[in-house]
């Protein structure tokens, strides 16, 4: 029982301080909305899009990034906690959170369950604005679609974790986003079809056949229209387990988590 | 009885830099102790290692009789800290910390909420009870976090520096507060400090450290009697460079 409330604790404050941020919420919207309401258009002559599953016709580029962009607010939501970790650990707050005399191991993954609420939030606020603009998908999609969001926001909070661990201090967060989000996204089918990419560059095609957000956004294009993509569900399933566990062990009192001066 | 605290050949090392070397010492039950060092003599790595935020890998630490490192959840289940550098989360309101607190322990609504009311009121926060943290003073800051520190009811309240960005009024407010809980509730208390005039002679324990070495430890009157100075002769000892008393 205390570890449940333990559990609701942690994501009730992390929702409360997500409330508190309102223009975090409007980052993470304007974000994707840019892409999908310029980008998008912008290409939509430019880019045609064959039929590939799960789409069972030719698609207009808005309805094939839509999946991509819902990948895109959970990877940078991600980084957000990843960020607002490391934080609390130099503002010192995170102390509180590992007083708590339940395992190390639980709390990461209480922090982590907390982290992926906030990202399914804004990943159906995203959703829900995209209709209102008239980028929809199949209404029983919006329902399909919550577990894999819940699988990729626990890869990518993951993953968030881990270089929160390894990250010393603040300042060093900005090569976060250089040399991690820009990647993970870029390199991926969020923006073009795998095909596609391999019509420019083999290499770049097999590189993003390597990045799990592939996967990541692979398996939301297909649960968004009432499927699943088996190898997608594994790669991300297995790609978030080892970034847990990396992130757990990052983690451990053994670590020195901290990194508090000698007084 | 099984002392509150018992910290027996800890040692801890940044790098190549010795920060504790061989530390010894014991809390009894109930009272309250000081832990007088200096700026730079290994408390708050002390305290790290306690709180378990560090793995404790030389010697041996124990809380009312439990190993921290064989049971750490029994262990900090006894344990209330306040940590020198503020922890509150600033954007919560009071109430709010305390409720988040009484959650990471587990602790049921129906137990959670009238201790939040008990340590409101006891630490005079009711009135500053839907302000946020961000909101308060540093003194009612304070206050909070030691509210904070008692919602599960410890056994052992820690305190590192606690009076540190305090006025000499809200000081000494913070310390009667400590003492009477100390006596009201029979916790033990470690107060960690570098102000001597934060010690009472006549009845707090003492433990001296320097260095990362414990140099004294026992009644602050015996250990006074033991160096044959007073207590700011004997801070001035540790504090001159190479000297230990």
């Amino acid at each position: 029982m205390s570890w449940l409330i333990c559990l609701k604790g942690i994501i009730w404050r992390e929702m409360l301080r997500f409330y508190h941020q309102r223009s975090r919420l409007i980052g993470a919207l304007v974000r994707p909305l840019m892409w999908l309401l310029v980008f998008a258009t912008g290409f939509r002559a430019a880019l045609g899009v064959a039929i590939a599953p799960p789409y069972d016709t030719y698609i207009p580029y808005a309805v094939y990034v839509l999946p991509g962009l819902v990948g895109m607010v959970q990877l940078f939501n991600a980084m957000q906690s990843s960020l607002s970790m490391v934080y609390d650990r130099e503002m010192g707050s995170m102390r509180a959170l590992l007083l708590s005399p339940l395992p190390r191991w639980y709390l990461i993954v209480c922090k982590l369950l907390a982290g992926v609420a906030v990202s399914i939030v804004q990943a159906y606020a995203f959703l829900g604005v995209a209709y209102l603009f008239g980028d929809d998908a199949p209404p029983a999609g919006y329902l399909s679609v919550l577990p894999a969001l819940l699988l990729n926001g626990v890869m990518l909070g993951a993953l968030g974790l881990l270089l929160s661990s390894l990250i010393r201090q603040l300042e060093n967060f900005a090569g976060v986003m250089n040399f991690v989000v820009f990647p993970l996204f870029f390199l991926s089918t969020a923006l073009y079809p795998i095909w596609k990419i391999q019509e420019g560059s083999e290499i770049l095609a097999q590189i993003c056949q390597f990045n799990p957000f592939t996967y990541g956004v692979e398996m939301i294009r297909f649960a968004l229209y009432g499927q699943i993509d088996g190898l997608s569900v594994l790669v991300v399933s297995g790609a978030g387990a080892l970034f847990l566990v990396a992130a757990v062990l990052g983690y451990s009192p053994s670590k020195g988590l901290t990194r508090l001066k000698a007084g | 009885m099984s002392d509150a605290l018992a910290v027996e050949q800890v040692g801890h090392s940044y790098g190549r830099r010795r920060a504790l070397e061989g530390v010894s010492f014991a809390i009894p039950q109930g009272g309250f102790t000081a832990l007088l060092g200096p700026n730079g003599a290994g408390k708050s790595t002390l305290f790290s290692l306690i709180t378990r935020l560090f793995d404790c890998r030389e010697g041996r630490i124990s809380l009312f009789g439990h190993d921290l490192g064989k049971s750490p959840g029994q262990a900090l289940r006894q344990l209330g800290v306040v940590f020198q550098q503020p922890t509150l989360d600033l954007d919560l309101t009071v109430e709010q910390n305390l409720r988040y607190a009484a959650d990471l322990h587990g602790l049921p609504s129906r137990i959670a909420k009238p201790r939040i009311e008990r340590e409101l009121a006891r630490l005079e926060l009711l009135p500053r009870r839907k302000d946020k943290a961000r909101a308060l003073n540093g003194g009612h800051r304070r206050r909070v976090e030691i509210a904070r520190a008692l919602i599960h009811d410890p056994r052992l309240l820690l305190l590192d520096e606690p009076t540190v960005g305090l006025d000499v009024p809200a000081r000494k407010a913070l310390i009667t507060q400590v003492h009477s809980l100390c006596r009201q509730d029979g916790l033990a208390v470690l107060w960690a400090t570098h102000l001597v005039d934060e010690i009472d002679i006549d009845h707090d324990r003492l433990v001296v450290l320097d260095k990362g070495k414990v140099w004294a430890e026992g009644s602050a009157q015996d250990v006074l009697a033991a160096a044959g100075c007073g207590l700011g002769e004997l801070f001035s000892k540790l504090t001159e460079e190479g000297a230990a008393p």
